[in-house]
C-alpha cells in the first residue's frame, strides 16, 4: 500500500492508505481527529470542511494522497495553547453553534473567508456560506460570529 | 440573585468541546474488534421477496455474517410498534400493520431494510451487499396520497383500504348549525408538504453484546435513550430491560428524526450477538437518510371558515388525510390527530371546530414527528384562513385577527377542540410585531418595489402550539402508551460542586447551559460548579427525553423540585448545625441563615455535612442529594406573531425574503441567547418549507428528492438576519418556573408568514414550497387571465 | 468506492502514456465530479492519474489578444485572477459562482469542460466566447467539443490541456441556479465581438447550446430589448422535478436579457 505524508496541525504523519481512502477518513480513522464530520456524500455539506495549505477543501472529495506533502489544519488545530482562535471565540460568545455537528465546518470556512476578506460584509458571508449546511441555528449567528470575528481579527491586526 | 442565573445570556458551555473538534458523536466512538454492518434496502416501492441467496454475500473476504427478515424471526424478535393507540370515528382502533426490524415476505417502500450485511471492514460489507441476490416479484405500489384510498393496492393486509384510522375532533353539529347560519364561508384546499429531517449528523448506532454478562450496550443517535431502552426491550426483546444499556452521547441534531426507534439500530445490537460479542457499527449515509428517516408533515386538507359580516369567526370545519408512509413509525399515529387538531382554534374564540383526520398507508418512507410535529400543519390551516378570510371580507389583516382573539381576561380558555389555554396576551404580541416590521410603512415599501419590477408583499402569522409534553392522565386518556413525566436527580459532591441528571436529551438545544443556569439560580452556587449529566440509561434517572418543546417545561421543572427537595432537606441540617429551629432557618443566596441574624451556613458547608455526618441530626439520612419527577398539570401554549415581508422576481418568480419579525411569548426566558437561537433554527426550517423542501416521489415510487442536489436546504444566503423579540410574556401555569418552549415555534409559525406575504405580493396563493416555478406560473397564469379579460 | 490504484504522473507525456497503457484508467484533477460519482460506486477505474497538479496545465496567460487557461486551473484561481478580472471579467464572474468556496479552490475548469455536465456553468463560457480547447493531440472549436449529455469530442485517452477564451468587447454570465443543488437551471453567456454576438446557453438542454436567433438579434442591436421576444422552443429542453422544458424555455430568455444588461454595464 502506497504511504501518504502530511503535516496535520503542525505534525508530520505519515501512514499507509490504499488509493481510495480519503482525507476525512485519514483523519478521522487513522489520526483520531473525530471533529471533522461527514454529512453528506454528495459533497455539498460542508461539514468536512479542513485547511489545505491554508485554503478550505471537502475532506471528503479528496484522496488522502492527493495531499501528500501538504500542510493541512483541522478544527483540532485551530486553538494554540488552548486559547481560542478568534473564530472559535466568536462562534461561542455569539451562539453561532448548537448541535456542533456542522460547527467544524463552518468555523475552516469562515476562517478561509476572514483570509481572503478581511472586512466582509454581511451579504459576502451569507454568500461565502452557502457551501455550509447548518440545519440548527438558521445561520442568523454564524453570521453575526463571523463579522464580530472579522472585526477581531482587524483589531489585533492593527494593534 | 447569582451571575449567571435566570434571564442571563450566558454563552453556552458545551461549546468548547464542539468548536475544539471534541465533540463525541456515536460514529467518533471506536471500540476494540469492532466490525461494520451495511443495510441492504429494497430498490422497490412494493414487491414480495421471492428468494435471498446469502452464498455470493458471505463468500465476499471479511463478511462475517448476512442477516434477514427470517433470522429476526427464527431468534423470535418482536416487531416495532407505534405506541400511541388512536380510535376511529366508529370507536375500533386503528390498523396496525406489522413493522419487522428486517423485511419478513414483502419490502413496501424504496429503503425498506431487506438484510444486513456485517464484516471486519466497511469495504468488505459493502462489497458484501452488493453481492447478496434478492430476487423480488414487483407488486402494484401506492405512492401518492391522494390516490391511497382509492389504490387497488393494499400496503397492509390488515388495512384493505389503506386506511389506518378515520378520526374525528369536535362537534360536527354545532359546526353545521353555525355554517348555515353563516353571512360568508371561505375555503381553501391545502397541501402541507412532505418533509426530511435532515439533521446535520446522519443516524448511527453501535451494538455491543458481552458474552460475560449476557449484558448490552447500544450506542446511539437518540433523543430519549430510555425510550430506546423499552421499546428494545418490551417489544423488539432482544434485552431484557435490566441487562441493555443505552447511550445517547452528543447528537448532532434530532427535530423529532431521532425520537424514534428504528430497525437498522436493533438490528445492529443483535448482531453483535451473533458475531459473538464483537461490537457491530453502523453508520448512516445520508441518501440513505433521505429514504430511512422519518419524514415529516404530508397533509392534504380541505377547510372551511364560517364568517358573520363583521368577520367574526362562528365555526371551523377541516377534512385533513395524512400519510403515514408504509409503516407506523413510534409516535406517528398522534402527530395529525392529538398534535394537530387539537391546535385548530388557533390564537381565536372561534365557537365551534370540528376536523376529521383520515390517516392512511402508501409505499413511502413512514411519517413520524417532524419538529412542530402536528401543529405546524394546523398553524398553517388556520393562519392561511384567516388571510383568506380578510381579503374576502376586505378587512385588513391585522385588524380580522383583532376581532378574533381570545381576549387577554378570558384565560384559562376551553377551546372546542379539547385544549385549555392556561394564559396568553395575543394583542400585545401581534401589535408589538406590527410596529416592528413597520407594518403602517409596507404601502411605501411596496410601490418603492414595483419601481424596481419587483413585487412586494406582506403576511402576518399568529401561531399558537401546545408544548411541555405532557400530562401523562390526559395523553393516556387519549391512547398514549407511556406516561410524560420527566425525572431529575440534583447530587452534591463532598468538594460542594453539584451534580444534575436529567431524562432529557440535548443535542443543540443548550440544556447543559439553561439547566445550570436554573441549579445556580435555585441553590445559589456558581454556574460553574454545576455539571448537567444526560444521554446514558446507565448514569441517569428514567426519563422520557427530548421533543415537544418539553425539556424545560417538564425537565427543568423535575429539577427545580429536586432542588427544593434539598433545601428542605438542608434547613434540617442547617438547623442542627446552628442549634436553631427549622423554622427559623431561611434560604438566600446559597446559605440557610437564622433569621435577623449573620449566622448561616452555605449549602455547600451543609452538603459536606451530610457526606460527612459527624455532627448530624440522629434521625436524618446522610447524603445530600434529590431526585423528583414532574408531570405537568396541562400543555403550555407559546403563541406569538410572525411578520415576513417578500419580495419576488416576476421574471423568474423567485422569492426573496426581505424582512422576518417574530415576537414570541415564551413565558420565562432562562437564557434569552439560547432562546433566539431556537427562534432563529426554527424559523429556517419553516421557510424551508414555504419556499425550499419537499420530498417529492415518482409514480413508481422512487423518492425523487433522494440528495441535496435534488431536495432543497435553506442556506445562509436563502434567509436574512431575523428580527427576534420576545413578547413581555405571560408566565406559564403549568410548571414553577412560567416557562413555555421555545423549540419548534419558529418552524410552526414561520411557513403561514411567508406564503401569505407571498400572497399578498403576487394575489394568488401558491402551495409549500413556492418554488419559483410554481410561483411564476401562478403569476404567469394571472396575467394571462388578465389580458383575457 | 471500488479500490483502485492511485498514481501523480510527473508529466503530461506520462499520462498520456499511462492512459494508452489502461483503458481503465481515469484522469483526476480536482476531483469534485469524479470522487462524488466513485463514491456512489458508478465507475470502477482500476487507477487514477492525478494530474491536478502538473505546471503544463496550470498556466494561466495572455495569449494573442485572448487568455490561455490551463485545464487544471482551479475555479477559484480563475475567479480571483487580476489578469482574468482585467481582460475578461465575465469569466472570474462565472467561476466565482461555480458550487462553493470549497468546490472552487479544488475544481478545476478542464474537469469540469471535460466532464460535460448539462448543467455546468463552463461549457457556457467555452462556447458563449468560440474558444479553442486545446488538447495532447490537436484544437478542437468550441462549436465542436460539446456532442451531448456527458459527451464532448474528446476521444480515448486524449487530455484536455488547456483552452484559448478569445477577448470579448463585453461579456456577461447570468445564471439561474437550482435551489437544490446550485448547478444552473438556466445559465446564459452572452459576449460581444467587434463584428458578431454569441449566445451559449446551459442548464437548458442536455448539453451547452447556441441561441442563434439571439445572436442574430443582438447582433444587429445589442440591447436586451432586441432578444425580449425571442423565445428558444421548448422542443428538446430538460424537464425536470426542478423546472420544466417551458419555464427553462422562458428562464433562457429572461437570463440572456440579464447577460446582456450586464455585459452593456461593464
Amino acid at each position: 500500500m502506497p504511504q501518504v505524508r502530511m503535516v496535520v496541525n503542525g505534525r508530520e504523519v505519515a501512514g499507509e492508505v490504499e488509493g481510495r481512502t480519503l482525507l476525512v477518513e485519514f483523519l478521522r480513522e487513522r489520526l483520531g481527529l473525530t471533529g471533522t464530520h461527514v454529512g453528506c456524500d454528495t459533497s455539498q455539506c460542508g461539514c468536512c470542511l479542513v485547511l489545505v495549505d491554508g485554503v478550505s477543501v471537502k475532506s471528503c472529495t479528496t484522496l488522502a494522497l492527493q495531499c501528500e506533502g501538504a500542510n493541512v489544519t483541522t478544527i483540532e488545530g485551530l486553538a494554540s495553547d488552548g486559547e481560542l482562535h478568534p473564530v472559535q471565540r466568536a462562534f461561542h460568545e455569539h451562539h453561532g453553534l448548537q448541535c456542533g455537528f456542522c460547527t467544524p465546518g463552518m468555523v475552516i470556512s469562515a476562517v478561509d473567508l476572514l483570509s481572503r476578506n478581511p472586512d466582509p460584509t454581511e451579504a459576502e458571508v451569507r454568500s461565502w456560506l452557502e457551501g455550509n449546511f447548518c440545519r440548527c441555528t438558521g445561520y442568523h449567528n454564524i453570521v453575526k460570529a463571523v463579522l464580530a470575528a472579522a472585526a477581531e481579527l482587524r483589531q489585533q491586526k492593527a494593534a | 440573585m447569582v451571575a449567571k442565573g435566570i434571564g442571563a445570556a450566558v454563552p453556552r458551555k458545551e461549546d468548547r468541546r464542539f468548536l475544539t473538534g471534541r465533540g463525541r458523536y456515536t460514529d467518533d466512538i471506536h471500540l476494540p474488534g469492532e466490525v461494520h454492518a451495511v443495510f441492504v434496502r429494497s430498490p422497490h416501492a412494493h414487491a414480495r421477496i421471492l428468494r435471498i441467496d446469502k452464498g455470493p454475500a458471505l463468500a465476499v473476504p471479511g463478511v462475517l455474517a448476512v442477516l434477514t427478515g427470517e433470522d429476526v424471526a427464527a431468534d423470535g424478535l418482536g416487531h416495532l410498534v407505534c405506541g400511541w393507540l388512536v380510535k376511529s370515528k366508529d370507536g375500533s382502533p386503528m390498523r396496525m400493520g406489522k413493522h419487522p426490524l428486517l423485511a419478513q415476505g414483502k419490502v413496501r417502500y424504496v429503503g425498506d431494510r431487506v438484510a444486513c450485511v456485517v464484516a471486519e471492514t466497511l469495504a468488505a460489507a459493502r462489497d458484501g451487499a452488493e453481492a447478496l441476490v434478492v430476487e423480488y416479484e414487483e407488486l402494484p405500489a401506492v405512492t401518492s396520497l391522494a390516490e391511497a384510498e382509492k389504490a387497488p393496492v393494499a400496503v397492509h393486509e390488515e388495512a384493505p383500504d389503506n386506511v389506518v384510522y378515520d378520526w374525528e375532533l369536535g362537534d360536527r353539529a354545532a359546526v353545521e348549525e353555525a355554517f348555515a347560519k353563516a353571512h360568508r364561508v371561505v375555503a381553501v384546499d391545502l397541501v402541507n408538504n412532505r418533509l426530511v429531517p435532515n439533521a446535520m449528523e446522519p443516524r448511527a448506532a453501535i451494538g455491543v453484546w458481552d458474552p460475560g454478562t449476557d449484558g448490552y450496550t447500544l450506542y446511539l443517535t437518540s433523543q430519549n435513550p430510555h425510550v430506546h431502552r423499552l421499546v428494545i426491550s418490551a417489544f423488539v426483546g432482544i434485552a431484557p430491560e435490566h441487562k441493555l444499556r443505552v447511550v445517547a452521547p452528543d447528537v448532532g441534531g434530532g427535530f423529532g428524526s431521532k425520537i424514534f426507534v428504528y430497525g437498522e439500530e436493533c438490528v445492529v445490537l443483535w448482531a453483535s450477538r451473533k458475531v459473538g460479542g464483537r461490537p457491530v457499527r453502523w453508520r448512516e449515509e445520508r441518501s440513505e437518510a433521505f429514504l430511512a428517516d422519518a419524514h415529516g408533515r404530508d397533509h392534504l386538507t380541505h377547510a372551511e371558515l364560517a364568517l358573520d359580516a363583521e368577520g367574526h369567526f362562528l365555526a371551523l370545519r377541516v377534512s385533513t388525510r395524512a400519510n403515514l408512509g408504509a409503516y407506523m413509525s413510534t409516535f406517528s399515529s398522534c402527530i395529525p390527530t392529538y398534535l394537530y387538531a387539537t391546535l385548530l382554534a388557533g390564537q381565536y374564540r372561534t365557537p365551534a371546530i370540528y376536523a376529521e383526520v383520515k390517516a392512511l398507508y402508501t409505499n413511502t418512507t413512514p411519517v413520524d414527528a417532524y419538529r412542530g410535529a402536528g401543529r405546524p400543519e394546523a398553524s398553517f390551516l388556520v393562519e392561511t384562513l384567516v388571510e383568506e378570510a380578510a381579503r374576502v371580507l376586505g378587512i385588513d389583516r391585522a385588524e380580522i385577527r383583532r376581532r378574533n382573539f381570545i381576549p387577554k381576561d378570558a384565560f384559562p380558555y376551553q377551546t372546542p377542540v379539547a385544549l385549555v389555554y392556561d394564559t396568553g396576551d395575543y394583542a400585545t404580541s401581534l401589535e408589538r410585531a406590527l410596529a416592528l416590521a413597520d407594518y403602517a410603512g409596507f404601502p411605501a415599501r411596496r410601490a418603492e418595489a414595483e419601481r424596481r419590477g419587483r413585487l412586494r408583499g406582506i403576511g402576518i402569522s399568529c401561531y399558537i402550539e401546545a408544548c411541555g409534553i405532557a400530562p401523562s392522565a390526559v395523553v393516556g386518556s387519549l391512547g398514549a402508551g407511556v406516561g410524560l413525566w420527566e425525572s431529575a436527580e440534583v447530587r452534591f459532591t463532598h468538594t460542594g460542586k453539584v451534580q444534575v441528571l436529567t431524562g432529557t436529551h440535548t443535542h443543540g438545544q443548550g440544556h447543559e447551559t439553561t439547566f445550570s443556569q436554573l441549579v445556580a439560580e435555585a441553590l445559589g452556587v456558581p454556574f460553574e460548579d454545576v455539571e448537567v449529566i444526560h444521554g446514558d440509561t446507565a448514569g441517569t434517572p428514567v426519563g422520557m427525553g427530548t421533543y415537544g418543546s418539553r425539556s424545560l417545561a417538564v425537565g427543568g421543572e423535575a429539577i427545580l423540585r429536586a432542588c427544593r427537595k434539598l433545601i428542605d432537606k438542608g434547613r434540617k441540617i442547617a438547623a442542627h448545625l446552628l442549634e436553631a429551629s427549622e423554622a427559623d432557618i431561611e434560604f438566600v443566596d446559597g446559605a440557610f441563615r437564622v433569621k435577623g441574624t449573620d449566622r448561616q451556613k452555605t449549602i455547600q458547608e451543609v452538603a459536606f455535612t451530610a457526606l460527612v455526618p459527624h455532627r448530624y441530626p440522629p434521625d436524618l439520612e446522610p447524603g445530600f442529594e434529590a431526585s423528583a419527577y414532574f408531570d405537568p398539570p396541562n400543555f403550555t401554549f407559546p403563541a406569538g406573531t410572525y411578520v415576513c415581508e417578500v419580495e419576488v422576481d416576476p421574471d423568474t418568480g423567485r422569492v426573496s425574503i426581505e424582512k422576518f419579525v417574530a415576537v414570541d411569548d415564551f413565558g420565562r426566558v432562562i437564557n434569552p441567547l439560547v432562546v433566539e437561537g431556537q427562534v432563529h433554527g426554527g424559523l429556517v426550517q419553516g421557510i424551508g418549507q414555504a419556499l425550499l423542501e419537499q420530498a417529492v416521489y415518482d409514480p413508481s415510487g422512487q423518492l425523487l428528492t433522494g440528495s441535496f442536489m435534488d431536495y432543497a436546504m435553506p442556506r445562509a444566503d436563502d434567509v436574512p438576519a431575523f428580527v427576534v423579540e420576545f413578547a413581555p410574556g405571560t408566565a406559564a401555569a403549568a410548571n414553577s418556573m412560567g416557562v413555555k418552549g421555545c423549540g419548534e415555534a419558529g418552524a410552526i409559525g414561520a411557513p403561514a408568514a411567508v406564503i401569505n406575504a407571498l400572497t399578498d405580493a403576487i394575489g394568488v396563493r401558491v402551495e409549500m414550497p413556492a418554488t419559483p416555478e410554481k410561483v411564476w406560473r401562478a403569476l404567469h397564469g394571472r396575467r394571462l387571465a388578465q389580458a383575457a379579460e | 468506492m471500488y479500490a483502485f490504484d492511485y498514481r501523480r504522473p510527473s508529466s503530461l507525456a506520462e499520462a498520456a502514456a499511462l492512459l494508452r497503457q489502461d483503458p481503465e484508467a481515469k484522469l483526476l484533477a480536482g476531483g469534485h465530479t469524479l470522487i462524488p460519482t466513485l463514491k456512489q460506486r458508478l465507475a470502477r477505474p482500476s487507477v487514477l492519474l492525478d494530474i491536478g497538479h502538473l505546471a503544463e496545465l496550470r498556466g494561466l496567460r495572455e495569449e494573442n489578444g485572448g487568455l490561455a487557461i490551463g485545464a487544471a486551473v482551479r475555479h477559484g484561481e480563475v475567479a480571483a485572477s487580476d489578469l482574468v478580472r482585467r481582460t475578461i471579467p465575465a469569466l472570474a464572474a462565472l467561476a466565482s459562482h461555480i458550487g462553493d468556496p470549497a468546490v472552487r479552490n479544488r475544481g478545476t475548469m478542464g474537469g469540469s469542460i471535460a466532464n460535460a455536465d448539462p448543467a455546468a456553468d463552463w461549457p457556457a463560457a467555452v462556447v458563449g466566447c468560440g474558444a479553442i480547447l486545446r488538447t495532447d493531440r490537436r484544437e478542437i472549436a468550441a462549436d465542436d467539443f460539446f456532442r451531448g449529455l456527458f459527451e464532448t469530442a474528446l476521444e480515448e485517452g486524449e487530455i484536455l490541456r488547456e483552452v484559448w477564451f478569445p477577448r470579448p468587447e463585453r461579456a456577461a454570465y447570468a445564471k439561474f441556479p437550482n435551489p437544490a443543488s446550485r448547478y444552473a437551471i438556466v445559465g446564459v453567456f452572452v459576449a460581444k465581438f467587434a463584428d458578431r454576438v454569441r449566445v451559449a446557453v446551459t442548464g437548458a438542454a442536455p448539453a451547452v447550446f447556441r441561441a442563434t436567433e439571439m445572436e442574430e438579434a443582438l447582433t444587429r442591436d445589442f440591447r436586451p430589448e432586441a432578444i425580449a421576444g425571442i423565445r428558444v422552443p421548448e422542443d428538446g429542453l430538460n424537464s425536470d422535478l426542478h423546472a420544466s422544458a417551458e419555464y427553462r424555455s422562458h428562464l433562457v430568455t429572461v437570463m440572456a436579457r440579464r447577460a446582456v444588461e450586464q455585459a452593456r454595464a461593464s
